[in-house]
């Protein structure tokens, strides 16, 4: 579904994983990218009615494209850049409560 | 529209004080009007916390503890009876209520206070002081830095946004007749009926309820009453949803049915000014940190201030006014808590009945000392 525009400088790859299947994307992509360059859609379902979401805006604004990030929940995934080793869930429904770590 | 000779009320104030009324006089089979005002109006019943409460309230006033107590016991009934009539589930838990306290010195201070109230009421005041341990028993997320609370089984939350759109969708279930984006300019009362002009149109009835809230100050003249309220700015914030962890309210957080929590409040002298303030929501937030350290990682997502209406005491001001008769002005800082009774005893004291004891002392013509 999406693409990578060609870029004439190769950027170095990092791995991630996401739900602990690893994906690949490139140095300086911010997660959402990744994630869509990997096919993950939807990265969640609403606590409101249960339905899948996807990012919209891309930019911040939409908060969409939230997902769990080493632990954090609820992170815009549109805001934050790859980094190796990084570990992606998918929420599903409302945030758990868990005492802050 | 009706016809004027028709209509038995007209009731000013389409918050949630002004509906309590007019839904309950409704129910008791009078045809009502609501006039209210637009958005660009201060709106309490809009921005509120959801609290129904009894702990704490009353203090060197017994009567108002009573009242107090009633509306709380009153609460499920009334729940259940808005629920029938709009279809609309308030989300009422009444499980009981936390005040949570940050030393063992303002613990005891509380608790003191609960005694005193206690000592001066010829009938039951339930609650319990609950060191730390006790208070994770019964809400298990509560952080370390927290010395007790004082629990109290009659209090309670509901939504009270899904509270005003109940009593609204009632009252017009029952005939009720909504008037929405109006101002009062004028009241007059002639031949034992009252005028009150809305812009061009003017509307007639045997009496009026002023319920306008902070606009009561300037309404109440002109039925020969007083009502000396003032605006206190309350700043809250919102949670994104988490799952149910947080089953008893206190004063500064709560969980609503939605998975939403709730955080407030300040108190603040600001005038007319319902913004919001960063050093105000910091002071706020920090301290729901401490009660609730899990807090620290959920994300805000939306703040607001509201004006509370205060009268000089803080007390209620219920009357009816003598210089025209079948006027009355009524107006409390605790909507949500006092609508069961705003809705039932009230209501039948302004079409006619007696007034009830517990609110004979709450006159505007206390504040004259």
């Amino acid at each position: 579904m999406f693409r990578p525009i060609d870029t004439p400088l190769a950027r170095a790859s990092v791995t991630l994983h996401v739900q602990g299947r690893p994906i690949t994307a490139r140095v300086g992509d911010t997660l959402a990218m990744a994630l869509l360059n990997a096919g993950v859609v939807p990265f969640r379902q609403t606590p409101v009615s249960g339905q899948a979401r996807a990012p919209l805006c891309l930019m911040g604004v939409c908060f969409d494209c939230l997902v769990e990030v080493d632990g954090q929940q609820n992170v815009q995934s549109c805001m934050v850049e790859v980094c190796e080793g990084m570990q992606v869930r998918l929420p599903t429904g409302a945030r758990r409560a868990e005492d802050a770590a | 529209m009706k016809q004027h000779a028709e209509l038995d009320t007209l009731v000013v104030g389409g918050g949630v004080v002004g509906m309590a009324v007019a839904y309950g006089l409704a129910r008791a089979g009078e045809r009502v009007r609501l006039l209210d005002e637009g958005d660009d109006a201060f709106r309490a019943a809009r921005g509120n916390f959801g609290l129904v409460w009894v702990q704490g309230k009353g203090l060197d006033r017994p009567a108002y503890a009573r009242w107090t107590l009633e509306a709380a016991r009153q609460w499920p009934a009334f729940a259940q009876e808005l629920a029938q009539h709009s279809g609309v589930d308030v989300e009422l838990s009444q499980i009981g209520g936390l005040i949570m306290c940050m030393d063992e010195a303002e613990l005891a201070q509380r608790a003191a206070g609960l005694a005193a109230v206690r000592q001066q009421l010829a009938q039951p005041y339930p609650f319990d002081v609950l060191d730390l341990k006790q208070l994770r028993a019964l809400s298990p997320l509560v952080g370390p830095e927290v010395a007790g609370a004082v629990f109290c089984p009659l209090d309670g939350h509901v939504s009270p946004l899904r509270l005003l759109r109940a009593l609204f969708q009632s009252f017009q279930n029952l005939g009720g007749e909504l008037c929405a984006g109006v101002a009062v300019d004028a009241i007059a009362q002639r031949n034992g009926a009252f005028y009150v002009r809305t812009g061009g149109t003017e509307h007639v009835a045997a009496k009026v309820v002023l319920a306008a809230g902070l606009g009561n100050r300037a309404l109440a003249p002109l039925v020969g009453l007083e009502a000396p309220v003032k605006p206190v700015r309350g700043q809250i914030l919102v949670t994104e949803r988490v799952q149910p962890f947080l089953r008893h309210p206190s004063l500064h957080v709560r969980q609503t049915g939605e998975g939403v929590v709730q955080i407030g409040d300040s108190k603040e002298d600001v005038g007319l000014d319902d913004g919001t303030t960063l050093a105000q929501l910091a002071r706020i937030s920090e301290r729901a940190m401490r009660c609730f350290p899990l807090l620290k990682t959920v994300n805000i997502v939306r703040t607001w201030g509201a004006l509370r209406v205060m009268s000089p005491d803080g007390f209620p001001i219920y009357q009816a006014s003598t210089a025209c008769p079948g006027a009355f002005v009524v107006t409390c800082h605790s909507g949500i808590t006092l609508a069961s009774q705003h809705a039932g005893p009230l209501a039948d004291w302004i079409r006619g009945g007696q007034q009830p004891a517990d609110i004979s002392g709450f006159n505007a013509e206390r504040f004259h000392v």
